[in-house]
């Protein structure tokens, strides 16, 4: 065991725990942080997603003890009242069937129009096919990205 | 009204509720099945009896009540809006409460079957209705009006004349006082507001901001996480184990054996429970098991796939269907064509893994929350399995994180409630992705064995589509002489006007944990049927669209869907050199849908162009939704098909997580465009499964138009068409 104090949405965490422990538990059991999603722990399905200093990374691949003074952001801390545009679109779009993959999926694209505000559907196919969805909700996913993308770039 | 409980004591509805401010509630008895009975609390009532669907407070807060639990397809919207649709309501001013099981509910409280919708949409208006004819009638009572001159909109009623107003909660306590109108007046669906317009999910907000509860995600004070191995063989047994280096992991609090229950399948695994997750799967990682494999090693895809091929040679098979005379038409038809077609075993892959929390408390008492489908049966039979009264046994259904099928078993609920039995602690227990590819229930492959005739002029004559599979109650004694429905389903239900056919099935055993899985049978019994009626019409020298429209003389549903895609898909506009186009259909228990599909060649594989898709309804709920479901299942549908599947060798999986168990992703997956044909009249269909069993054959008659190349085996490799 050893003591972390990580800065997860602006704020600070002090946690107590093995420093292997994967980011994705320490969120969900230690910090109570439950949108980030645990789907298989091999980092190929993406609803782990957090981002790191502003990158996009499966929390599930890691370690508490290797993140340091990084800078976590969870879906939690993506905006203030869920109103990120990558938000607003998925609700516009009706995106999600079991939703359980889509806090992910958002962190994800969050990530995809930071860099690319302006996405092409192949800048989307390959940012986003990380992240899988057994609901299927692809086609919306990216009209949802769309959407976001001109919202931020009008 | 419901009379038949005054004998319950008043104070133990308010008890077991701690609402007190609640003034109206209107429910269905489950005891009186369909009749809307009113709870009045000053009038005491069984609150076992009474299913409560609408809850209007004093200060009037509305809670509707959903009995379908969500996985994605859409209840949390579409079964509150039957209420709110009637009630004069908007789903935005509305708390809805998912309900746990309870008795008083009925049998019908689950997700399956794409029934959901075929259940509820009559009783659920009526309840609705019932409801706001109880508060106008209270109001004209209060304002000494006539009835007629009030509506009802907003939560509020008004007096036309002088334009007065009171809102429901002023209102409730009145109504309750009522009679329930025993057969209220519907809505003419031409005033509809909410049903059959596109309307917006209330899940979804939460679900992207995460704060969405799904099973995966319960906490309640105390509670120890457990992680579980399971035999790697199917059917072994625990010998023994050995403890003592888990026990030394940090954190790791206890060792204990529990039960897996699946159906007839019942396994014991080997639980390491501790304070954090991590550390149970550390600490099982650790664990030293040895398991009795009792020859179960020697099971492997590869032989047990030549059994069922040897099978169908071998085995008459029982008859599933029989119209005319198959056997001698087939023997002196002109033309005859027989083929076999073979699918895999897949699993479920719900992202959110099997998990559950459950806590067993003194007094002989049982919480569960879980993600699952079917929360009624987890009261009724865990209550007897584990001899607890139902009274004291609450469910928690959560948010499901996908279902597909997966989470209409319960086997990873028993191993909660085992290991909090025996620790008297609140257990969560999480599979491991790698425990959910290679544990199963998987749903079986199903082996076809085809034959057709055809006149000289190229009409069908005959057909049979002999199955051979395994059962999915996984009985190893099957009577060979009976038939079974599941596994013979939506064969012998086509509309296809075809006077000789003889259905038969094999039964054979396989040696593995299996389950329905989204579209159960259709999903690989559609691939042989509908790819064979189109080798049909290549030998008849037709389409598969004329080949199909002109065996369908009589008025029917297929006829509409086949039509409507014809229409939509420009059947007969020709495609640029090197494309294909492909039609299916299919007919089963969840409803009808098709699919023309088009197809062109690239480099080896295949490209999808375009999806067309037509769903048959006739009664809409919340038409997105329906695009959404088919989107879905189109999705699902092609992932079984072009990947990997499950395959076994020694007796286990060989698949273990995403890697080698893919889904499609988002660079694969066309667009679907989705039909909803709604002139079927008041009929309702099933909405979650039709889209999945006519992709595949429509992709294979398609990928056949362009390249000549007739798939008869899934998986195959879209990128390689050989």
């Amino acid at each position: 065991m050893a003591k972390y104090t990580l800065k997860i949405n602006s704020k600070k965490f002090e946690v107590d725990v093995d420093p292997n422990t994967p980011v994705l538990w320490v969120l969900r059991d230690h910090i109570n942080l439950i949108g980030t999603k645990y789907g298989c722990g091999v980092g190929s399905c993406g609803a782990c997603t957090i981002h790191l200093n502003g990158r996009a990374l499966r929390s599930c691949q890691l370690p508490v003890s290797a993140v340091g003074v990084q800078e976590i952001t969870t879906i939690e801390g993506l905006s203030e009242n869920g109103e990120h545009p990558v938000q607003k679109a998925w609700i516009e779009q009706d995106v999600a069937q079991c939703g359980y993959c889509q806090t992910g999926q958002i962190m994800t694209a969050a990530a995809l129009l930071k860099s690319k505000p302006n996405p092409t559907d192949e800048d989307i196919d390959s940012y986003m096919s990380g992240n899988i969805c057994r609901c299927g909700t692809y086609t919306r996913i990216r009209t949802a990205i769309k959407t976001a993308a001109k919202s931020t770039t009008k | 009204m419901n009379n038949n409980n005054s004998n319950i004591d008043r104070r133990n509805f308010i008890r077991l509720t701690g609402i007190t401010s609640t003034a109206f509630i209107l429910g269905l008895s489950a005891k009186a099945n369909a009749l809307v009975t009113v709870e009045n609390l000053s009038a005491a009532a069984d609150p076992f009896e009474l299913g409560a669907y609408i809850m209007i407070n004093k200060n009037g807060e509305i809670t509707l009540f959903n009995s379908k639990p969500e996985i994605g397809q859409g209840t949390f919207q579409s079964i509150p809006a039957l209420m709110a649709e009637e009630l004069e309501v908007s789903l935005d001013n509305v708390i809805i409460k998912q309900t746990g099981g309870e008795k008083k509910y009925g049998f019908m409280q689950f997700a399956g079957g794409s029934m959901s919708i075929r259940s509820e949409y009559h009783n659920l208006r009526k309840v609705g209705a019932a409801a706001r004819e109880m508060l106008l009638k209270a109001a004209s009572t209060q304002w000494n009006v006539p009835v007629t001159e009030c509506y009802a909109s907003e939560a509020t009623i008004i007096h036309r004349p002088s334009g007065k107003k009171l809102g429901y909660g002023e209102l409730a306590e009145a109504a309750s006082k009522l009679e329930v109108p025993k057969s209220p007046t519907l809505k003419d669906p031409k005033d509809f507001k909410i049903l059959g317009k596109p309307s917006a999910r209330p899940d979804i907000p939460l679900k992207v901001n995460g704060t969405a509860q799904f099973g995966i995600d319960a906490k309640v004070p105390g509670m120890v996480y457990a992680s579980i191995e399971r035999c790697p063989v199917f059917y072994s047994k625990l010998v023994s184990f050995d403890a003592t280096a888990a026990k030394k992991v940090k954190g790791v609090i206890a060792v204990e054996t529990c039960e897996r229950i699946h159906e007839i399948y019942k396994t014991t695994g080997v639980a390491v429970i501790a304070e954090t997750y991590w550390a149970a799967v550390q600490g099982r990682k650790a664990l030293i098991v040895k398991w009795d494999n009792d020859g179960h090693e020697t099971f492997n895809s590869k032989d047990f796939e030549q059994s069922l091929r040897d099978a169908a040679k071998k085995e008459t098979g029982a008859v599933a269907h029989q119209q005319g005379d198959f056997d001698h038409a087939f023997t002196t038809a002109p033309i005859k064509l027989e083929a076999f077609y073979e699918t895999p075993v897949v699993s479920h892959s719900p992202i959110e893994p099997m998990n559950c929390l459950a806590s067993y408390t003194e007094g002989n008492k049982l919480e569960i929350w879980t993600s699952t489908q079917v929360p009624g049966s987890l009261v009724t039979d865990f209550a007897k399995e584990y001899n607890i009264p139902e009274a004291n046994m609450k469910v928690h259904t959560l948010f499901n994180g996908g279902g597909f099928g997966r989470r209409l078993y319960p086997d990873y609920v028993h191993e909660a409630v085992q290991l909090t039995k025996k620790l008297r602690k609140p257990v969560k227990t999480i599979w491991t992705r790698e425990d959910d590819t290679q544990q199963g229930p998987f749903r079986p492959m199903t082996y076809s064995a085809m034959k057709g005739a055809l006149t000289a002029d190229g009409k069908a004559l005959a057909f049979q589509h002999k199955v051979i599979a395994p059962t999915l109650d996984m009985k190893k004694d099957y009577d060979k002489s009976k038939s079974d429905e599941t596994m013979t389903e939506g064969i012998s239900e086509q509309k296809y006007e075809i006077e000789h056919m003889k259905n038969l099935y094999v039964h054979h055993y396989m040696p593995a944990p299996l389950a329905a899985w989204r579209a159960v049978t259709s999903t690989t019994l559609a691939f042989s049927h509908e790819c064979f009626i189109d080798e049909m019409a290549f030998a008849a020298k037709k389409d598969g669209m004329t080949f199909r429209l002109g065996m369908l003389t009589k008025e029917s549903d297929t006829k509409n869907v086949l039509n409507k895609l014809k229409e939509v898909s420009n059947w007969d506009k020709p495609l640029p050199a090197g494309w294909g186009r492909g039609v299916a259909q299919y007919e089963f228990f969840a409803g009808q849908g098709g699919y023309v599909i088009e197809v062109s060649k690239k480099g080896l594989g295949i490209k999808i162009e375009k999806v067309y898709a037509v769903i048959d309804l006739g009664t809409v709920v919340n038409p997105d939704m329906v695009r959404a479901q088919v989107e879905g299942a189109a999705t699902m549908a092609l992932t079984a098909a072009t990947k990997n599947g499950i395959t076994f060798d020694k007796g286990k999986t060989v698949q273990s997580n995403y890697h080698n168990n893919p889904l499609v992703r988002i660079n694969e997956m066309p667009k679907v465009e989705v039909h909803i044909l709604t002139n079927g009249g008041p009929k309702i269909k099933g909405v979650g499964e039709p889209g999945l069993p006519p992709f595949a054959p429509a992709l294979c008659n398609a990928i056949f138009a362009a390249t000549g190349k007739r798939i008869r085996r899934l998986p195959f490799d879209i990128n390689k068409i050989v």
